[in-house]
Order: C-alpha cells, then sequence, then structure tokens
C-alpha cells in the first residue's frame, strides 16, 4: 500500500479511536472535575470581588478553560486503559503507537473546544465581541491541539495509574496557569516575569484572545500563531517517540 | 485489506526469538514454525514464557534478538497485525460499552466495511450466545459473558490466524466448553489457531502438535500422543488392596521405579507394566492380600510434561 494510502487509513483508524475516547471518558469523574469544576472556581476565587470588565475576564476565563479541558483527557486514557487491561488489545490492532496516540489527541481537542464555545457565548452574552474572528478561531483550534498534545506528554512515564498521570499534569498546569497572563496581563509583570511567561504555550493563546476581545495585545498575533505551532510540534513529536518505549512496559 | 501470500504452508514462522526484561531472559533462542490450518498449543507453567512470546508475535512488544513473522509478514507489523486475531491474557473489552459498540469498535479498526461487521458480528454474537444482551454494557457481563465477547471481537475481522493467551482460565464448564468446541469447528474451516495454555487436558483434546516451553525455552514439540508415548518409564499401574501395605515394600518389587500415595490407591511407576501386574499378583498371593482393584495406565500429557520440564531443570 503506498505511504499516503497508509496514513489516510490510520488517520481513519485515529478518529475511530477518538470517539471511542469520547463515548467512554468524557464522563469520566476526574475530566468533569479536573477539566471543568475546577477551572472555573480557580477563576472565581481570582476574580470575585475584584473589580475587573468583563472585557478582561473573558480572555483569562477562556484561556485558563481551555488549557484545563484540552488536557483533561489525553493524559488519562493511556494509564486508564493499562489499568483496565484493554490497551493490549488495542495495540494488537493494525494500528501504529502514533494512530492511538493522535486519536487521544483529537478526543482531547474536541472536549477543549466544544466547552471553550460555552465560555465564548456566555462571553457573547455578557457583551464581549471578538474582532478578526477567522484568526481568533484558527488560535482556539491550533491552541486546543497543542494543549492536548501536551497532555499525551504528561502520560508518558509507563505508570498505570491515572491518579499518578493527574497528579504529575496538576503540577505543571497550575504553574503555568499563573505565569501565562490568565491573572494578570503580560504588561504589568516585571521583565523576569515576562521571560518566565514566555516558555508557557497558554500565553500565546491568552494574548490572542486579549488581542481579540480586549483590542489590544502583547506580542503581534502572527508571533503567538507560530510559537503555538513550534510548541504543537514539539509536543507531537515528544509525545509520540517516547510513547513508542514507554507504551509496551506498560502491559 | 491486505492480500494474504499463496503457496506457502507456514502460518506462523519463528526463529532464534529472545527476548530479556532486565536480566532476566524471558524468551531464550526460541524457535518453531506452524503450519496453515494447524491448532498449535503453547504449552508451559505460569512463568515459562508464553505470554512474552505471543506478545511478541502480536506485535504489543518487540524481541531483542530473532525473527517472526505471520504469514510471511513480519511479525508486528501493521500486514501482520491485519491478518490476526488476538485473545491477550486477561484481557477486558471496554466495560463502559455495549458488547455490540465493542465489536463494531474491533471492526472498525480492522477497517471492515460497516455491512459486513454488521452481519458477522450478529452471527458471531448468536454462536457466542451473547445476542439478547448485546446492546448490554459490558460491565454487567459475568466473566464467561465477557470472555466470550473478546473472543468475538478477535473473530469479526475473520482472521487467518488466531492467537489466544489461556482463554479458558478460570472460566465455568460450560463456558469452557463453548469455547472449545468454537475452537475446533474454526480449526476445520481452516483457521490457524495458536492457544497457550498451562492445562494438560486442554492441549491433549485440541492441539495438533504441542511445544512445551519452559523457563523460555522449548523442550519438545511434537503431537500431544507421541509426546506422551516418548516419555519412557512413565507407565504405571495403579493398585488397591483389601489391607494396609507400605509404600516401601512395594517400591521394593521389582520393576517399580517410584511409588505414589494415591488415597486408598498406589500409583506405580514402571517401564514394563506387563510383568510389573505379574510381579504383583505373585506379591499379592503369597502375602495373602486381595486386589480390589488394578489399573494400567499410558503416560498423561501431564507425565511427559513434568519428565520434559524435570528433565530441562537437570539439565540447567
Amino acid at each position: 500500500m503506498p505511504e499516503t494510502a497508509l496514513v489516510r487509513e490510520q488517520m481513519r483508524r485515529s478518529l475511530v479511536i477518538a470517539r471511542k475516547d469520547i463515548r467512554i471518558y468524557y464522563s469520566k469523574g476526574p475530566v468533569i472535575i479536573f477539566g471543568v469544576l475546577f477551572p472555573v472556581f480557580l477563576f472565581l476565587s481570582f476574580t470575585i470581588g475584584r473589580d475587573l470588565s468583563v472585557d478582561f475576564m473573558i480572555p483569562g476565563l477562556l484561556g485558563m478553560i481551555l488549557f484545563f479541558t484540552a488536557t483533561s483527557i489525553s493524559p488519562i486514557v493511556v494509564p486508564w486503559e493499562a489499568q483496565a487491561r484493554t490497551l493490549e488489545r488495542l495495540m494488537s490492532c493494525p494500528v501504529r503507537i502514533e494512530t492511538i496516540i493522535v486519536g487521544d489527541i483529537l478526543a482531547s481537542f474536541a472536549f477543549g473546544v466544544g466547552i471553550s464555545l460555552i465560555t465564548i457565548i456566555l462571553g457573547l452574552f455578557l457583551g464581549v465581541t471578538i474582532s478578526n474572528s477567522v484568526v481568533f478561531a484558527l488560535a482556539l483550534i491550533l491552541a486546543a491541539f497543542c494543549f492536548a498534545s501536551l497532555g499525551t506528554v504528561f502520560s508518558i512515564p509507563p505508570t498505570n495509574m491515572p491518579s499518578t498521570v493527574n497528579m504529575i499534569a496538576a503540577v505543571v498546569k497550575f504553574p503555568v496557569v499563573f505565569i501565562s497572563g490568565v491573572f494578570i496581563p503580560l504588561d504589568q509583570l516585571p521583565a523576569w516575569g515576562q521571560a518566565v511567561a514566555y516558555i508557557s504555550p497558554l500565553t500565546y493563546f491568552t494574548d490572542i484572545a486579549r488581542t481579540s476581545i480586549q483590542g489590544q495585545g502583547h506580542l503581534p498575533i502572527v508571533v503567538d500563531l507560530l510559537v503555538l505551532l513550534a510548541f504543537t510540534a514539539l509536543f507531537l513529536v515528544v509525545a509520540m517517540k517516547l510513547h513508542q518505549r514507554t507504551m509496551p512496559r506498560r502491559i | 485489506m491486505f492480500s494474504v501470500p499463496m503457496n506457502n504452508n507456514v502460518a506462523i514462522q519463528v526463529v532464534n526469538l529472545t527476548k530479556y526484561y532486565g536480566e532476566l531472559l524471558a524468551v531464550d533462542h526460541v524457535s518453531f514454525t506452524v503450519g496453515r490450518g494447524e491448532l498449535f498449543g503453547f504449552l508451559g507453567p505460569n512463568g515459562a514464557g508464553k505470554t512474552t512470546t505471543v506478545r511478541i508475535l502480536t506485535g504489543v512488544i518487540t524481541a531483542d534478538k530473532g525473527s517472526a513473522s505471520i504469514l510471511e509478514y513480519k511479525a508486528g507489523s501493521l500486514k501482520a497485525k491485519q491478518v490476526a486475531g488476538v485473545v491477550p491474557e486477561m484481557a477486558n473489552a471496554y466495560a463502559d460499552l455495549s458488547a455490540w459498540d465493542n465489536l463494531m469498535l474491533m471492526a472498525e479498526l480492522y477497517g471492515i466495511p460497516a455491512s459486513v461487521a454488521r452481519q458477522r458480528g450478529a452471527s458471531l454474537l448468536q454462536d457466542m450466545g451473547l445476542f439478547p444482551r448485546k446492546d448490554s454494557l459490558v460491565k454487567t457481563y459475568s466473566r464467561g459473558m465477557k470472555q466470550h465477547l473478546i473472543l468475538c471481537m478477535a473473530l469479526v475481522s475473520d482472521p487467518e490466524v488466531l492467537f489466544l493467551d489461556e482463554p479458558t482460565s478460570g472460566l465455568d464448564v460450560q463456558s469452557v466448553r463453548l469455547i472449545k468446541d468454537l475452537l475446533q469447528s474454526l480449526n476445520a474451516k481452516g483457521k490457524t489457531i495458536f492457544l497457550t495454555t498451562h492445562d494438560m487436558d486442554e492441549a491433549n483434546q485440541l492441539c495438533d502438535r504441542v511445544a512445551i516451553i519452559n523457563k523460555g525455552n522449548i523442550v519438545a514439540i511434537d503431537a500431544p500422543e507421541k509426546l506422551r508415548m516418548a516419555t519412557s518409564g512413565m507407565h504405571s499401574v495403579e493398585i488397591s488392596f483389601d489391607n494396609v501395605v507400605s509404600p516401601e515394600v512395594l517400591a521394593n518389587i521389582p520393576g517399580v521405579n517410584t511409588v505414589k500415595k494415591l488415597g486408598d490407591k498406589y500409583r506405580l511407576y514402571t517401564a514394563n507394566p506387563g510383568e510389573l501386574v505379574v510381579s504383583l499378583a505373585n506379591y499379592s498371593s503369597s502375602h495373602g492380600l486381595n486386589v480390589i482393584s488394578l489399573n494400567i495406565l499410558v503416560p498423561s500429557l501431564e507425565d511427559a510434561f513434568v519428565a520434559l520440564t524435570e528433565k530441562e531443570a537437570e539439565h540447567a
């Protein structure tokens, strides 16, 4: 079979795996708690009582929601399946390990985009306007894919305990939220704070959201998009290479 | 779908397959060939290397050395996986999906057209008695039903080669019988079946040939009957008397190799059961004993297995 036909076939099977993940994992407790409830309560605790405009709050809330939802499913699927003893059967199907990982990423990506759309609709009801909606939609899709890919990086260590992977993910996710311009705009951070912010992929999506909603951001949108693209490629390559090594060790 | 190479009678070819887990040598230069249409048993105690071998053949893990192929496709390649159906050891179906959805998921992952998958899926579920419960979530299934479903999932792609790792382990008698009947009927239709088990009776009843593996090494490959008969010195005579006889006395009767007490009977192992029966008759008449029962036993596959694995241990 020519390589392009093979890739198309594996992509179709990734979609099959994503659909399976959506049906099984969207309603799992840890996904709802860490993916939806946690960022909402975290955001409320930081905003209630402060005199902040809706235009300021929505980009931050959106960035945090997208980050937490898009990274809530992709880390737990592989350890969950290893623990439930469904992974070996999946690995013996005619699918590559990359196909399994992309399937998990797609399920997490769809969850992130779906929940974020609810936030956007909420914002529109509150009077928020989005300029450059096509670019903004592109950024949302790219960022959701980037964060979902990051999620699969969290599950590289070959533990079969979803709770351990969630702990690893939490150790990274919480500091990232605080350094990414969600609660404090980048312009108000000291130079060292901005330097730290640049190592977080969430910074660039939040910046695009601020540009599109508040009218001004910290970096040009093109730079934000290119950096998001670079992070996505990095997370994908790392996840694919390292899962090749660790997935067989889960069995 | 991939085409299957024709004019070849080899279904599974394994050459010098070797796998380490850290320092532990789990599979040690294992070589064997399974013919097309053969029901091949892979027999060994727990930890012998059976599951590791199956996992290499089904592409779940990779070997450190050696090679393996399924219908001439390299083990672990997409083509090799496409032509194989797998029932892994202790595997589960997705508990949060129905039996039907599990089956259709597998069919999609093997690229089976939906109409073919639906027809085949319904027929398989009927055969295994699961059709009336096809829309129930698998988490509501009993252990036997789950195992039957796993088997259906392995068969929905109509594979040429079927790998089953301890498929009947821990199941009730009826479930085991259903699985054995299905394997025999699949084999009769020309499917190649690679079955790992530690159950001697199962291997004896089902398999055309059996490989005995112990501590990562293959110690014998042959038809079950030939393996049994080749075990010299493992014939035995089972006898019970109307009075107490000490095993030491029986051990001194000419021709007796070993004495084993089994309830109110003794099993006397010998190389020549005919002569031993005469000696036992003489012994009982000269000591005023009555023989209640006497049976001559040919070695079981279990005897052959114990003898072969013990020989291997002595070599080591």
